[in-house]
Order: C-alpha cells, then structure tokens, then sequence
C-alpha cells in the first residue's frame, strides 16, 4: 500500500531523492524518501522503547537472567521452560490468575453495559449535556493515585459506605475481606474507566443511521425495542474494542491491588500477576519468573480477546 | 418520545452523574476535615470541623510543590515529544509516499496493544541498570516520549487535507522542510490541543513506571510521592485520611481544571479516531 501512488514522477524532486535512479525506475525509498527521515524518530523509539523489550523479555523467560553490575560479564544460561514450570506450579501465581478473572468476569460486562446505557441516554439528553460529558470523564482524567484515597476513606471499617449500610456491612470490612476485595477493586476500576467507554459509544452512535431509528419506529417498535434491534448491532464494532481494552486494561492491573489493599491482600486474595511480576523481578531479583508471568498474562489475554472477537463477531477493527 | 422514557433517562443520567462526582466532592470536603468524620453527615460541610491543617501537613510529608515540578516535567517532555515527532509522523503517513509507510502505519496500531507490563521488567533492565537512567527525567520520559495515539491523530488530520494543497506548494517551488513548516503544522493546528489533552493523561497519571525508576524522594513525581506515603506512612499522621486526601486534591486539581476548561476539544469523534484508527 505504501509506494504504488508514483505515477507524477516530479523532476525537481528526482535530483534530491538519494535512492532516485532514474525517471524509468521507481525511487528505492519511494516518491517522497524525506517521509522515512521524518518517520525516523519515531521509528527509533519502536524499536528501542517497544520491539527491543520485546525480545528481551522472551529471552528472560528462558534464562536464569539476574541483576548484575553494569557491564560485568555473567553467564546466564538457557533453561528451557523451567521457568514457565516455576510460574505455573506458584500457588500465588495461580491465585493471581484467579483474581484477575474475577476481576475481568466483574469489570468487563459492567463496563460494557453501563457505558452504552449512559452513552445512549447521554446521545438524546437535551439539556446539560456539556456538564454531564464532563462529569462522566472526570474520574478517567484524574490519577488512579489520587481517587485510591477517597475510596480508602468510603470504604474503610467505619467509613461512609458501611455507615450506611449499617447492619448489612460486611465483616470483616470491603477492602480488608478475602471476599470482597477483589470485587471492590473492580467496582472501582469500572467506575474509573467508564467515562473514556462512554466516550466512545457516543462516537460509535453518531454512525448508527437516523433512518433505522424511523423504519424501527414506523413498524412500531418502541424505545426499548429499537435499542436491542438498532443502537446494539449498531455499536457492535464499538463494543468489540470495548470488549478487548477493557481487558487488556484489566490485565495490566496493579497500582488498584498495590494502594486498595495494601499490596494484594489480605493474604493474596487481591494480588495481581502484575503485582508479582514486580515483587518477584523487581524486588525479589527474579526477571526470568516475571517475564514468564508476563508471557502467560499476555497469552491468556489474546486467547480471551479471540474469543471475545468470536462471541461478539466484529467485523471491523 | 413519551413522558415517562423522559423521565427515565433524567433519572438515569443524573445517577450517574451524582456517581461519578460524588467521590471528588468528598475528596474535597474530606481534606478539609479537622478530624476525620465519616458518618452521612460527615458529608456536609460542618464550619465546627473545618480546616487547611491537612494541606500543610502532607506539605511537610511530601514536597508537593516539588512533587508537581517533577510531575510537570514529565509530563511536559512527554508533550514536547510527541508534538515534535508526533506531527512529523502523522504528515508523513498521510501525505508523503515512502518505501516502508505501511509497515510504519502497522506499527503504530501494533504498538497499542502491546501491554506495557510486559515491557516493564526489560525497560526496567535496560533503563535503570544498563543506561544508568534510574532517578533522572530522560529515564521516566523515554517510554512515553511519543504517545501513539497522538500520530493516529494527526495522521487523521493530515488525510483530510487535499494533497493537491501540498503538490501546489511544490509546484511552486518549496521544499520539503517548507512545505512541512509553512503548510502542513500551521494546518495541524486544530488538533494540537487535542493532543495535548490526550497525551498529558497518560504521564501525569502514570505510577507504575515512575515508581519503578525513581527512588530519590526529589525525583519522584507527586503521583510516586502521593502513593508512598499512602502506603507507607499515613498511619502516623494525625488525620492520615484528611493527608492523603489533600495530597489527592492537590494531584487531581490540574487535570480536572484542565479538562473543565477546554472540555469541547476532548471529544468523542477525536476519541474514537484516534482510537479506531
């Protein structure tokens, strides 16, 4: 797709093209050879801050990779899987999968629903519009760090949440109970995340035709009715790419499970396999395990996602 | 559209509404609470109750002037990268043919779905240990310095503009620098404040890797700083929620006052361009 356009080969340009070999030829680096020198900078950064790690980190997980001084030369040989066979056979490891389901099987339908719900009533709401947009966003532009405290504060033994709950407070309290952290936590990412969703279902549904709307309404379906059989399939796309950053957003948890509850408890009900990845390669100086935990996280998201993409069926990216 | 589906989607939208800004306005009464009141009526302001004692006290914790300082330089060279290089890109996707656009173009959708976590450990190696990067801007700058998203959208930009605008410049005898200076970023102008809205999230909200690489308490940003003391030392403070919830106020305060006040040019169809691709 890139250099099929060269059909006006410009002669003040051939002079300067450095791959330019002649009017018959096609230019080595195509018609405008200044866009790769323009690109450069970017392409650099791609291939130092994403595809060099990326190798790097596969090679980590079959090694016994450890932290040694700058430049010192260490032998770190090659393990094979015993890596992957550590991680798979960590209780914690284990435990920390479990949790993110949990957290996916909570965060992901709500998100969905609760976004398109808001977008639609947000799409036909006449007044206050601006203010609601605003307010909705809100808590997606503010720092994770930041809001962490005010549900520390809410959801505390004594705080707002159990005072009126009253008597139907859990014991022990949200952020503190094996069975209720996890759930908290993805109660609050949800409500974090759901302005930026929102957002875009109401980009999806501008594209949602007037005129399905009116035939839908002239055979007489009613409100209720025209949204399963119009906004719906109308936002499937929208959805998809809900569907797959919710999860990837999901996967990646760790500053939640590191600040709600204090690092993943109690006792790993809450721990996430980011939050290993850290404390085993960072602070434990395993990188291999991490970087295996990193592989398998990576692996069993893109298997959900293809599922996903199977269930919902998009048909455009 | 009948009364009562009216009626429905007021209450509905006002739900949410109270949902999403009842914890910011609790965050703001909290942080001014002499002493921490969490019953219903706690959630008055009570003039009885009422003090600036917790701002001065997570001041003396945490630098937070110097914590917004670090913050705002990394989020600023994170800015600055991505508009230089970002633009650069976008016009060269959009309006230039050069061997090699579509494998760029790939990349910059690919790179979105590569989950940073896993990028974590190895960029951790790289940045902190073998380049020495550990507690210093460029470190914390470096894997954010082009926001990808960004490219998409000025790339998206850059389409609508009819090339012929570009080829008549070149007819008339500019080059390629000026045809870039003189036309293509005084045209991208629209979307510089989008951009800018959408990058400045990403860093100024951003723990996981600043916490990785700074361990100096000068060099943290306010995000770093706020969470340590979160978890390490609010349980000594006289009213540790009242802290933490004046550090969060003094966090939250720039972004959200940022985005109130130039709401409309964070819009969903930019939003979803830039996300769609």
């Amino acid at each position: 797709m890139s250099t099929t356009a060269t059909a006006k080969p410009a002669a003040g340009r051939s002079t300067r093209s450095p791959g330019g070999r002649g009017p018959r030829h096609r230019p080595l680096l195509g018609k405008n050879p200044i866009g790769l020198l323009l690109s450069a900078p970017y392409l650099v950064f791609v291939i130092v801050v994403f595809a060099y790690p990326l190798v790097f980190a596969v090679y980590m997980a079959f090694h016994d990779y450890f932290f040694a001084a700058p430049g010192a030369q260490v032998d770190r040989p090659f393990v094979g899987l015993a890596n992957f066979q550590e991680v798979l056979s960590d209780p914690a490891v284990i435990r920390s999968f479990g949790n993110v389901g949990i957290f996916l099987l909570i965060n992901v339908p709500l998100t969905v629903v609760l976004s398109l719900v808001l977008a639609t009533a947000l799409n036909k709401a006449v007044h206050g519009r601006t203010f609601l947009r605003v307010a909705y966003y809100v808590p997606y532009v503010t720092a994770s760090v930041a809001v962490v405290g005010v549900w520390l504060f809410l959801f505390s033994g004594s705080g707002l949440v159990n005072q009126l709950l009253g008597p139907l407070a859990p014991d022990p309290s949200w952020l503190i109970s094996p069975t209720w952290a996890m759930p908290t936590i993805a109660l609050f990412v949800t409500w974090k995340q759901l302005g930026f969703y929102i957002l875009l279902y109401l980009a999806a549904l501008q594209s949602v035709s007037k005129e399905l709307y009116e035939a839908a309404s002239t055979d007489g379906a009613g409100a209720l009715r025209s949204f399963f059989s119009v906004t719906i399939p109308g936002v499937r796309p929208a959805t998809v790419l809900v569907l797959l950053l919710s999860t990837v957003t999901g996967a990646n948890l760790f500053t939640e499970p590191y600040l709600l509850t204090g690092g993943g408890g109690p006792n790993g009900a809450s721990t996430s396999p980011v939050l290993l990845m850290y404390q085993k390669g960072i602070e434990q100086g395993h990188p291999g395990t991490a970087s295996a935990i990193g592989i398998v996280l990576v692996i069993g998201v893109l298997i959900i996602a293809f599922i996903q993409r199977k269930i919902a069926g998009g048909d455009e990216s | 559209m009948s009364r009562g589906q009216n009626i429905l989607r007021g209450v509905v939208l006002t739900v949410g509404a109270v949902a999403f800004l009842f914890p910011f306005y609790y965050m703001i009464i909290g942080s001014l609470q002499a002493s921490p009141d969490s019953t219903p009526g706690g959630a008055f302001p009570n003039p009885a109750n009422l003090t600036l004692e917790n701002y001065t006290d997570i001041n003396s914790r945490i630098n937070l002037m110097r914590g917004l300082l670090n913050s705002g330089i990394f989020t600023g060279g994170v800015i600055v990268g991505t508009l230089v290089f970002g633009v650069l890109v976008g016009y060269a996707l959009a309006q230039l043919q050069w061997r090699g656009r579509g494998v760029t173009f790939a990349l910059v959708l690919l790179v979105q779905v590569v989950p940073f976590q896993l990028l974590m450990i190895p960029l951790y190696v790289m940045i902190a240990r073998d380049y020495g990067l550990a507690d210093n801007y460029l470190g914390m700058i470096l894997p954010f310095a082009i926001n990808s998203t960004a490219v998409i959208i000025f790339r998206q930009y850059f389409l609508q503009v009819p090339r012929d605008l570009f080829d008549a410049a070149r007819i008339d005898g500019a080059g390629e620098v000026t045809v870039l200076t003189k036309i293509a970023i005084p045209l991208v102008r629209p979307a510089i404040l989008t951009v800018v809205l959408l990058t400045f999230i990403g860093p100024w909200n951003e723990f996981l890797w600043p916490f990785l690489v700074t361990k100096e308490a000068s060099m943290q940003p306010l995000a770093v700083a706020l969470a340590n003391y979160i978890s390490n030392v609010a349980a000594t403070a006289a009213n540790p929620f009242g802290a933490v919830l004046a550090g969060a106020c003094v966090l939250a305060a720039p972004a959200v006052l940022l985005f109130i006040v130039f709401q409309r040019h964070f819009v969903s169809t930019d939003i979803g361009s830039g996300v769609k691709g």
